[in-house]
């Protein structure tokens, strides 16, 4: 049976310094909580692996926290760029940071070969970018019809944190709306952990609701609020007009890391208000 | 023309003209900001049942608001079907089976390619920008893409900094040479016309004009010698009807 943890124990049993750790959420049930805790925790030289990094990842960057990003989007999406991610990037600040970019496709088929335990993907696509020389990507002929394909490498984090409306007191897990590739993050990792909005008694099945059982989860903590500025459908919305004002709050170090210091690594502050 | 037509700005019509290519289409994938905000008045004005596909899995969205993201809980709560980020790419966009691609770059190139990756050099950019997300197979699979972009010399360029997205490639042959599915680029909207590829060479050429913009006004926005075409065609001006849904919509 998995464990139903604090999420301060569930972080600091499953995340080590060094490791791969993919932190999965299209848009919606970004696993903010975990994100800061890892942070308040001072884990360093993550790979940080994300389709979209979005703010979460702007933050964990912006702290210092990656030596390497794994990626496909690197936007604050709807309003433009995340400015620690860039910061990083073209000013080494607060250290270099290794990249690793992709497509979208190319990363869900990488989790998508991680879930299934094979060594790569079939996909089409890359070809004819400038992209294809700078990342994980190989030709390969179909030995079927022989057609020129591409193959992507399976991604296979250490960890996996994914966020989920609800869980049972067993740690079976069940997240609706859009369900992005957390499935597939789970199944491709070595850990994972799921926080969710709350704790219930029975699991009622939802339209398009997607489980995940328990045994395939190593821990399990009530993260209420958890994905906030993102949401968790049907209990929080998205704070769009937070997403506009980190626009403006991260461009400048000093700010950043004040309002890091005050919303996110004081122990006292109610880390779910944002 | 009326007096609101005459208030049309340079955004509002290259936001209408855009809507105006969805007036037939099945299905167009759509990222946030003025592709998103044009297929949503497309379906208000030109097509009903347009099928808006949306890159976080929601399919058949119809949203009431312009979503700022594109997993927005109203793309997910009004779609026909929600699916993960693996089935839409592999099931849905790699078969080619959405019509329409709206598409934006910091970079176009004469030959549609686009870049949305770095300004500067790869390893040491002057501006990273966000990188591929879906845009390279996208491109590659749907029927069509239309580009949507501001005209400027800086968007529209001589040579792109990283080709993150294939328009043509390096000319005609190209796409079929890859093993590309779609049609690749009929249509660049921006603010001050429509660029189309020339059947033979595949360059974009200025094939239409909006009201109240020169030929040479284009092509001074424009960072390669930029073609005419013979015909060139100026834009009907928005329709009350088309201005004032755009408007109604912008202030929900």
């Amino acid at each position: 049976m998995t464990e139903v943890a604090s999420l301060s124990d569930a972080i600091a049993e499953i995340v080590h310094d060094g490791d791969a750790v993919a932190i999965e959420g299209f848009t919606h049930l970004i696993p903010f909580a975990a994100g800061h805790e890892i942070l308040r925790q001072e884990r360093r030289d993550l790979e940080l692996i994300r389709m979209t990094p979005d703010i979460l990842y702007d933050q964990m960057i912006g702290m210092g926290a990656a030596r390497k990003l794994v990626f496909s989007y690197g936007g604050n999406p709807g309003v433009g760029s995340l400015h620690r991610f860039r910061d990083a990037v073209e000013h080494e600040w607060p250290h270099a940071i290794e990249l690793e970019e992709h497509s979208h496709a190319g990363m869900a088929n990488r989790y998508a070969a991680g879930a299934a335990r094979m060594p790569f993907a079939v996909m089409r696509g890359y070809v004819g970018t400038d992209l294809a020389p700078r990342t994980q990507v190989k030709p390969i002929t179909c030995p079927f019809t022989g057609e020129e394909l591409v193959a992507v490498p399976a991604l296979r984090p250490d960890v996996a944190i994914v966020h989920a409306q609800e869980a049972d007191r067993e740690g079976n897990v069940q997240l609706w709306g859009i369900p992005g590739v957390q499935k597939e993050a789970v199944l491709a990792a070595d850990r994972a952990l799921v926080t969710v909005e709350r704790i219930v008694d029975e699991l009622k099945p939802r339209p398009g609701g997607v489980v995940i059982p328990s045994w395939v989860i190593d821990a399990v903590a009530e993260a209420p609020g958890g994905s906030q500025p993102s949401y968790s459908l049907d209990i929080t919305t998205r704070d769009n007009d937070f997403y506009r004002r980190w626009d403006k709050l991260s461009r400048d170090r000093d700010e950043f890391q004040a309002w890091m210091r005050e919303h996110v690594l004081e122990p006292t502050k109610d880390v779910a208000s944002r | 023309m009326t007096a609101t037509n005459e208030q049309a700005t340079s955004g509002e019509v290259q936001t209408v003209v855009a809507a105006r290519r969805l007036e037939h289409a099945k299905s167009v994938f759509i990222g946030v900001g003025r592709p998103s905000t044009a297929a949503i008045l497309a379906r208000m004005v030109h097509n009903p049942h347009l099928v808006l596909v949306y890159e976080s899995g929601t399919i058949g969205a119809k949203p009431f608001h312009i979503p700022l993201s594109i997993g927005d809980g109203e793309l997910a709560e009004t779609a026909d079907a929600v699916v993960s980020v693996p089935e839409m790419f592999n099931y849905w966009i790699g078969p080619g089976r959405v019509e329409v691609a709206f598409l934006g770059a910091a970079q176009v190139d004469r030959l549609g390619n686009l870049n949305s990756t770095v300004i500067g050099d790869y390893e040491h950019p002057k501006t990273r920008l966000p990188g591929a997300g879906g845009a390279p197979e996208i491109a590659a699979c749907c029927q069509e893409v239309v580009v949507i972009a501001p005209h400027s010399p800086r968007t529209f360029v001589e040579r792109l900094d990283f080709r993150t997205t294939v328009g043509f490639g390096d000319g005609p042959g190209d796409r079929e040479r890859l093993g590309f599915r779609g049609r690749g680029p009929t249509a660049v909207v921006t603010d001050l016309g429509v660029l189309e590829p020339d059947p033979d060479t595949r360059e974009l050429t200025l094939t239409q004009i909006h009201n109240g913009i020169e030929a040479d006004q284009v092509r001074e926005a424009t960072g390669w010698d930029l073609r005419v075409a013979g015909d060139l065609q100026h834009t009907p001006p928005p329709t009350d009807e088309e201005l004032s849904a755009l408007r109604e919509l912008l202030a929900r």
